[in-house]
């Protein structure tokens, strides 16, 4: 059991989906600007890489190799339809806030690398769990970021009004930077900043090392 | 293991997955079409009966609707229309057929359309047999993109009871506070035609100045969003004037001096 309970955990903190493998950034920073909304995305991607890691998994001793590629995207895609069905269905106004991101899903990488990469070499529960792991794996970077961007953009918390803006009559005078998607590039570098200050282990060896410049160089020699 | 790359098993897998992803996602659309409908037709009751300001807490948005009845009108001559069904009305295609729209001349065009449906519909409110209100989509272009809404006049065709947005891509904060309740208020009240009959409803750059004599005229601006303030402007010049609604509101004045 404690194998599940890795494969669960994991990929929160130790291997999150975002913070460590950079995947799925696009929708985190497209769907963070309210933490309602983010909550949805939250749901639909978890319920979509969890349900597709299982039924990759169910059927990978089948899948011919060349055409498995296919295979996952047929799967993942009719599990996005569904969840957008039942989106438009049973909240239709957050499926008009989320629009085209819900049918990007799946494009989001996270679900088809962990399909390809967990689901085609491991059974069938091992790998919803694994996908429900990095389904919260990226919830949480994404919460974290939707908390910043509605606090700081609207200066409220899940809508309800914490600093009243200036614009309602209040006195918090909104940065409406942070309304806007490009913020979330900030507050994600910031994010794995602080993770791997805590995880010391995922900082990366840097690929080159800037050189001197040259006049400097001389001066040394000389 | 099998060998699962013979071009037989290929086929089998790759038909089989196409019949059961296809007979899932039929099933799913057909059984949840009628809630999506439902759902797509309570959000544009919600924003009408918002816009004429008769939206209450505690009532049902669809028995509210009760009340409010749809006409199409035909935008050329402002007379009402009895030979289209009202379910048959889509202002998006019948804006694209050549057949049931104009081009706009670029001097015309100042909301941007490009196109004009030559038909619109249109949703009247009546309490006791006598018009209230009357409710008119209306479109144009803003900063990003296309911003659609009703706006709602008493029966004087004159004065606002109130704009309300249901679709744009304004910027969050600056563009986007079209949508804002406490700017929505703003509109109550207000007059769109000038004595002489001219369209003169405009958002202005900056507060209103309550002692002007053109206040009634005048909407604050939205700071920031100069451009999407101007497209507003322009879309109720445009819809107001001789290419939208003014023959309507000609037709409906006429009538109603010839009644009394």
């Amino acid at each position: 059991m404690s194998k599940a309970k890795e494969v669960l955990l994991n990929p929160i903190f130790n291997d999150n989906p975002i913070a460590l493998q950079i995947l799925g950034i696009c929708s985190a920073l497209a769907v963070t600007g309210t933490l309602y909304i983010t909550l949805i995305m939250c749901v639909a991607l978890t319920s979509v890489v969890t349900l597709s890691n299982f039924f990759v998994s169910l059927i990978r001793n089948h899948i011919p190799t060349n055409i498995r590629i296919i295979v996952q995207i047929s799967i993942i895609a009719t599990l996005v339809m569904l969840v957008d069905e039942v989106l438009q269905a049973y909240d239709y106004e957050s499926s008009k806030t989320l629009s085209v991101f819900v049918g990007l899903i799946v494009t989001n990488c996270i679900v088809m690398g962990r399909a390809e990469a967990f689901a085609m070499k491991n059974g069938p529960i091992m790998s919803a769990i694994d996908g429900f792991g990095n389904g919260l794996g990226y919830s949480i970077i994404l919460i974290v970021i939707a908390v910043i961007r509605e606090f700081v953009g609207a200066g409220t918390f899940y809508g309800i009004e914490i600093m009243p803006l200036t614009t309602n009559g209040g006195w918090y005078l909104a940065n409406n930077f942070f309304l806007t998607p490009a913020s979330s590039f900030f507050i994600i570098g910031f994010t794995i900043w602080a993770l791997r200050q805590w995880k010391t282990d995922q900082i990366e060896e840097p690929e080159f090392k800037i050189l001197k410049n040259s006049l400097e160089a001389e001066k040394r020699t000389i | 293991m099998t060998n699962n790359n013979t071009i037989s098993k290929t086929l089998i897998v790759a038909i089989s997955l196409c019949l059961v992803c296809s007979a899932l996602i039929s099933y799913s659309a057909v059984e949840l079409r009628d809630l999506q409908e439902a759902n797509k037709t309570l959000d544009k009751q919600t924003k009408i009966l918002s816009a004429a300001g008769l939206l209450a807490d505690d009532k049902d948005v669809s028995s509210l609707f009760n009340s409010i009845e749809i006409k199409i009108v035909d935008l050329e001559t402002g007379l009402f229309n009895t030979s289209i069904n009202i379910e048959d009305f889509d202002e998006s295609s019948f804006s694209r057929n050549p057949n049931t729209s104009i081009e706009l001349t670029s001097d015309a065009d100042i909301a941007l359309l490009k196109r004009r449906e030559n038909f619109q519909a249109i949703y009247l409110h009546y309490e006791n047999e006598s018009l209230k209100a009357i409710i008119l989509p209306v479109r144009g272009y803003g900063l990003w993109g296309t911003m659609k809404g009703y706006l709602a006049l008493e029966s004087d065709l004159q004065t606002v009871i109130g704009l309300e947005f249901f679709d744009h891509k304004e910027t969050p904060g600056l563009g986007g506070e079209i949508v804002n309740p406490r700017w929505k208020a703003i509109w109550k009240g207000k007059k769109v035609y000038s004595d002489s009959g001219d369209v003169i409803i405009s958002v202005i750059k900056g507060s209103v100045d309550k002692s002007n004599k053109n206040a009634k005229f005048q909407v604050d601006g939205l700071s920031g969003a100069t451009i999407t303030s101007n497209g507003v402007t322009n879309l109720l010049s445009f819809w107001l004037g001789e290419m939208g609604y003014g023959p309507l509101i000609k037709e409906i004045r006429s009538k109603e001096s010839a009644d009394v």
